[in-house]
């Protein structure tokens, strides 16, 4: 079967990973800025499995799975911290949240 | 044995001082004087029925005594007192006497907390001068401080916060340099030997060269002279001791800045003898400069106490001076100056405490012609002020005498320019008693029926000033005890420094 | 009876303690008792201590009371040394102090610190015992120090007044700058012979050192800085003249008969190293030369009487030296001994002028005090005489010996012995310029304070026993004191030579002669009535003129040695106090912690609180480190 360059597949994760990375960066909205993380780790998870087709090896499927999961939980609790913050200040904009300043 | 004892009976007296405020507010003084009275009378019936036990190393160890404690590490409770550690603890718990005496009428706030560090202070200075496992130093080391860094910053006066965080930096800042040097000690045990250690003796044996000695002496150095302290790491000192209550200037200037000079003594020469040697000339030099340059900033000080604290300095860099002389006039010397700048200091620190609290002020310009108001007061501070001008008869002379006849040999230029300190000495010491006891009469107004000595002052001032007198004309009867044990640390050295 | 010489300082000692234990409690009558009791038993002692030590051959002895410290090679007793210079100096400072104490009782009667004076005073004698009975320089050192500290105690005794407290401090300031000079003496001495007792050091110093090497010359010039500072000469002279703020008694005792004289005592006592060191020795003749007349001119322009009887003091001391220098080792000793008789006793009878006209020091506020002050007058005209060392009486002996040494130095004898004389003629000049002033001519008197006490316009002469009894005494030993031989010969027995001097009958009739002239000549200026007119005259013409305007003030300030070391070390000093009371090297340490402080409040501006902030320094520093790892 013919198989993909791996190099696309690494291109295509680094497009990801960027797009994600900006979105961070740009979005105000807290729920956006969620996603875009969601995106950075699946596009890191989809670099795993390329690199583990290409070396014919399992552990990046297995790293795949831990990302999986652990993407999972951080939704869950970022979920959870984006509901009791729109519930403590009524907004679901970051840049408003700066009580932290040193 | 009698050193475990000592420490526990110091540890325990003070968290039952603590304890036993619940009960009454007067009781803590009282466990801490019995508690104090029990280690001074095991210390008396010890030093009078004991002697140098022959067979330890040099022949002359009173004690020397091991248990394990961290054997992997080569960790033990190895203790042992000598002729200079034992003059060193008699001196310790004798002002511990002074400074409770000190503190018997001043503090009224927290009273069993306060006593609780005064003790804990005393029994980690006990350990500092018995300790021969460097950890074990190291930890009582650790635990004088944090004592005495409460006592500032709690009983302390107006800028107490400031100058106990002064304290506890340089002396934090220069253990770190102690620590790891101490560490670095046992490491190069470990990579000669195979195993590590932190026992005195072992550590004699290992084998350095060059620089690498010079390093490590050097942080030795850094950590005592922090102590001691230096003319140059010198300016944590006028603040924490015009900051803390009488009794803590009392332990500060009478015993915990002997411990500096006793580590050097112990360990920063014995142990590198080499590095020490070629080291020598500059610890003169700045013996010499922090002897002239702090009697000159004390003679421009309208703080008493802070003036006294200057004093102070000068009169370490005769010991500095002594000590890098490293010959048997020199030790002798420096171990007589700390013994009778132990009594003098702590005995100015209680007077102008007791002027403290008797008008308020520790400001020369507003105290003036006490002679004529309060006689008895102004006699002791006359005979403490002479006594530090070196005046022959009262032990400060002998320490500075032999300090410079011993440096005298090994570097007269340094020694010519300390001698010239004699000089200061005099014009700073006779500035305080024309500012403060003679001239007309002014004292704070709403203070001027202030009562002279009572009889607690009374019964410590004589104390300390017979310590003098005898130091001054008998000190043979302090150099027999001391003398085994310098004699043995010149042997660790080869002799030279 | 030598076994007991360890009471000797202890009687004063034991005064002292008894004195200052009480407290102040005792009556004056039992505070004199103790005070000058303890001196006349120490002076009894003293006098059978001489006895039997001059009927047993004059046998040098000592006696070690206990071992005071032995530390490797240093290896002193508290021991005392007697032979005949040591028997000289104990009979001096015994006797004289018993007399002046005696002469206190009456003195400081109406004094409130009474005993606290007493106690002082026993301490100063016991001190100045034990200074010349040491054996060794370390307890010589003790005893010399411990004068100091009584010297500094007595001249601020009337502590209310800060002048008296300042003149206190300055003497005691200035003579340590000389003690420490010894100190460091002491300390060469050690470690170049192994030890500080003086006759091992005296014994081993010629064998170790060759005539003038640079370690004998070393030792005895840090020594003489010692002397020059205790004993008020060139360059240390400045505090003497200040200390006459300390009651009367106090200047015959300390700063006339005894401690002045203890630098005199030091050299004579190591005369060996100086004979080893010929430049020092003739740096000390020209020393005691300058002083002697440095002291004379200033003390021609003085008008306090105290003031001109301490330039008077250093000048004599300044003979003295003089003496030393040329090696006429007894003449100084024996000129130290005249000295105290007479000194004493001028002192004494200024103390009675001063206090009989309610505390003036000023001679020209004086005048005709002949017939008021019959007792002080006789005295002053004795003690005068004794001083210009007029012939017979006890001066002119001992300066008759000094200037005849003088002139029998090989290389600079006719020098010294021209100044020495040229000395003896200001002498006459200022000392009987003092009496004439004082005691002729027209009473300036008046009394000062009109708010004070009713009796205290009159003049009365306070002659009560206890004060006329010492200056009686003193007065015969002024006269016929030159009779005393000192048993100093075998002491001085290796050196000394030219004592036996010889010198033309010209010169010797010119020294007898010279001073008698100056007498002369002071009552042409000063006191025949029928010259008062022309004498002031004089006077007011040597003033006016420019020259005699600016030595006379140039004289009267001392030859501005006070304003040269204001300017030069005190002002520096205390500038440099001034600027740096805030301790320079603790503003080193605290511009760490502003360094820290100033770090932290910049770092702090990166903590927006801004999530979008830190992402964006977080892929900033990831991109910077990549970047960084692929570049290479």
């Amino acid at each position: 079967m013919e198989s993909i360059p791996y190099e696309h597949g690494l291109i295509l994760a680094a497009i990801l990973f960027v797009c994600g990375l900006v979105g961070v960066l740009t979005r105000r909205n807290i729920v956006f800025v969620l996603m875009s993380l969601e995106i950075m780790l699946n596009a890191c998870g989809l670099a795993f499995v390329v690199a583990s087709s290409r070396w014919q090896h399992a552990e990046g499927q297995v790293m795949f799975l831990m990302i999986l999961t652990l993407a999972a939980a951080e939704v869950a609790v970022g979920l959870g911290l984006i509901i009791q913050m729109y519930r403590r200040f009524h907004t679901v904009d970051i840049s408003v949240l700066n009580e932290m300043k040193g | 044995m009698i050193v475990l004892i000592l420490v526990a009976t110091l540890f325990v007296g003070g968290a039952i001082a603590w304890a036993s405020e619940a009960l009454d507010a007067r009781m803590p003084r009282v466990v801490a004087l019995l508690s104090l009275l029990v280690s001074a009378v095991l210390l008396l019936v010890f030093s009078l029925n004991s002697g140098p036990d022959v067979g330890s190393p040099g022949g002359q160890w009173w004690i020397l005594a091991s248990w394990s404690w961290i054997p992997r590490f080569g960790i033990a409770l190895l203790v042992g007192v000598d002729g200079l550690s034992l003059l060193l603890l008699l001196l310790t718990i004798f002002l511990g006497l002074i400074a409770l005496g000190a503190a018997w009428d001043e503090i009224k706030e927290r009273v069993g907390f306060f006593y609780f560090n005064l003790l804990w202070t005393i029994a980690g200075v006990v350990g500092v001068f018995t300790a021969l496992d460097l950890f074990l130093f190291f930890f009582f080391w650790e635990v004088m401080l944090i004592p005495m860094y409460l006592i500032i910053a709690i009983w302390g006066h107006e800028n107490r916060a400031y100058a106990a965080m002064k304290f506890f930096l340089y002396t934090q800042v220069s253990g770190l340099f102690l620590l790891m040097a101490i560490l670095s000690m046992s490491y190069l045990h470990y990579v000669q030997f195979a195993r590590f250690s932190f026992d005195y003796f072992d550590l004699q044996n290992i084998a350095l060269v060059g620089s690498l000695q010079t390093w490590i002496m050097l942080g030795f150095f850094v950590g005592f002279a922090t102590k001691l302290p230096i003319f140059g790491l010198h300016s944590w000192l006028p603040d924490a001791h015009s900051q803390a209550p009488t009794a803590g200037s009392v332990l500060l200037a009478g015993v915990l800045l002997k411990t500096g000079a006793y580590g050097l003594i112990r360990f920063a020469v014995p142990l590198f003898p080499e590095a020490s040697d070629s080291f020598s000339s500059v610890a003169m030099t700045i013996a010499a400069l922090g002897i002239l340059y702090c009697a000159k900033v004390a003679f421009a000080q309208q703080d008493i106490k802070r003036l006294i604290a200057y004093t102070s300095v000068s009169h370490m860099g005769f010991v500095l001076l002594g000590i890098y002389a490293w010959n048997l006039y020199g030790l002798q010397g420096a171990v007589m100056t700390m013994l009778a700048h132990g009594l003098s200091s702590a005995a100015l620190f209680m007077l102008a405490g007791g002027l403290q609290s008797r008008f308020h002020t520790r400001d020369m310009r507003q105290l003036n012609g006490l002679w004529a108001k309060l006689p008895m007061l102004s006699a002791m501070a006359l005979f403490f002020s002479v006594a530090a001008v070196g005046m022959p008869g009262l032990g400060n002379f002998i320490g500075e005498f032999l300090s410079l006849l011993g440096a005298f040999q090994s570097n007269p230029v340094a020694t010519i320019f300390a001698a010239l300190g004699l000089v200061l000495a005099a014009v700073y010491s006779l500035w305080v008693i024309q500012k403060v006891l003679h001239g007309s009469l002014q004292v704070p107004n709403e203070y001027s029926n202030a009562a002279d000595l009572s009889l607690v002052e009374i019964l410590c001032y004589a104390l300390m000033a017979l310590g003098l007198v005898w130091m001054g004309m008998y000190p043979q009867s302090f150099l027999d005890v001391s003398e085994a044990s310098l004699l043995y640390l010149q042997s660790l050295s080869g002799g030279a420094a | 009876m030598q076994n007991w010489i360890g009471l000797l300082p202890a009687f004063p000692l034991a005064g002292f303690l008894l004195l200052v234990l009480s407290r102040g409690r005792m009556t004056k009558t039992v505070a004199g008792i103790i005070g000058a009791g303890s001196v006349g038993l120490s002076f009894l002692l003293a006098v059978m201590i001489s006895i039997e030590f001059l009927n047993s051959g004059a046998q040098p002895f000592s006696k070690t009371l206990w071992m005071w410290m032995q530390v490797g090679g240093l290896d002193t007793g508290f021991t005392f040394f007697l032979d005949g210079l040591t028997l000289v100096m104990i009979l001096i400072i015994s006797g004289v102090g018993f007399l002046i104490h005696l002469y206190s009782t009456g003195f400081m009667a109406d004094d409130p610190g009474f005993a606290r004076f007493f106690s002082y005073m026993n301490l100063f004698v016991a001190s100045m015992l034990v200074l010349v009975l040491a054996d060794n320089l370390i307890l010589l050192y003790l005893g010399w120090e411990g004068v100091g500290l009584c010297s500094y105690l007595l001249i601020g005794f009337w502590y209310d007044n800060p002048a008296n407290g300042y003149a206190a401090r300055k003497a005691f300031v200035v003579t340590r700058v000389g003690d420490t000079s010894m100190a460091i003496g002491l300390f060469l001495l050690f470690s170049q012979l192994g030890t500080l007792n003086i006759q091992e050091i005296l014994l081993l110093a010629p064998t170790q050192w060759s005539t003038g090497s640079a370690v004998a010359v070393a030792a005895s010039a840090l020594l003489l800085g010692g002397a020059v500072g205790k004993s008020a000469q060139l360059p240390l002279q400045t505090w003497l003249p200040d200390a006459m703020a300390g009651p009367t008694p106090i200047s015959a005792l300390i700063h006339a008969a005894t401690m002045v004289t203890a630098g005199v005592y030091l050299i004579a006592r190591t005369h060996i190293l100086f004979e080893l060191a010929p430049s020092v020795q003739l740096i000390v003749a020209f020393v005691g030369l300058a002083t002697l007349l440095m002291a004379g001119f200033t003390a021609l322009m003085q008008r306090d009487i105290k003031r001109i009887l301490a330039y008077s003091t250093i000048s004599q001391i300044g003979y003295m030296f003089l003496a030393l220098g040329v090696g006429a080792w007894s003449a100084a000793v024996f000129h130290l001994l005249t000295h105290a008789f007479f000194k004493a006793l001028l002192f004494l009878a200024a103390g009675t002028v001063i206090l009989s006209l309610h505390h003036e020091h000023d001679i020209f506020k004086m005048g005709a005090m002949r017939r008021r002050l019959p007792v002080s007058f006789w005295c002053f005209i004795v003690g005068s005489a004794a001083l210009t060392a007029l012939p017979f009486t006890s001066g002119f002996y001992s300066k008759d010996a000094i200037l005849l040494a003088a002139l029998d130095h090989p290389s600079y004898g006719m020098l010294l012995w021209v100044g020495g004389v040229l000395g003896a003629f200001m002498t006459a000049l200022y000392s009987f310029r003092l009496v004439f002033v004082v005691f002729f001519g027209k009473s300036h008197y008046e009394q000062r304070d009109t708010q004070q006490h009713d009796d205290h316009g009159a003049v009365v002469e306070n002659t009560s026993p206890a004060m006329f009894f010492p200056l009686l005494i003193l007065a015969i030993l002024s006269l016929f004191g030159g009779l005393i031989s000192v048993p100093v010969d075998a002491v001085f027995a290796n050196g000394a030579l030219h004592e036996e001097a010889h010198a033309s009958q010209f010169l010797h009739a010119l020294m007898i002669l010279i001073p008698i002239l100056g007498v002369m000549i002071s009552w042409l200026l000063y006191g025949s009535l029928s010259y008062e007119k022309a004498g002031a005259h004089l006077r007011k013409q040597l003033l006016v003129s420019p020259l005699g305007g600016l030595l006379n003030r140039f004289w009267f300030s001392g030859w501005g040695m006070d304003k040269l070391y204001q300017t030069l070390l005190v002002q520096p000093f205390l500038a440099l106090a001034q600027v740096n009371r805030k301790d320079i090297v603790d503003l080193v340490f605290n511009s760490l912690s502003y360094v820290a402080r100033f770090a932290n409040s910049a770092l702090v501006l990166t903590q927006t609180g801004n999530m979008r902030w830190y992402a964006i320094s977080l892929v900033a520093g990831l991109v910077i480190v990549i970047g960084l790892g692929v570049w290479r």
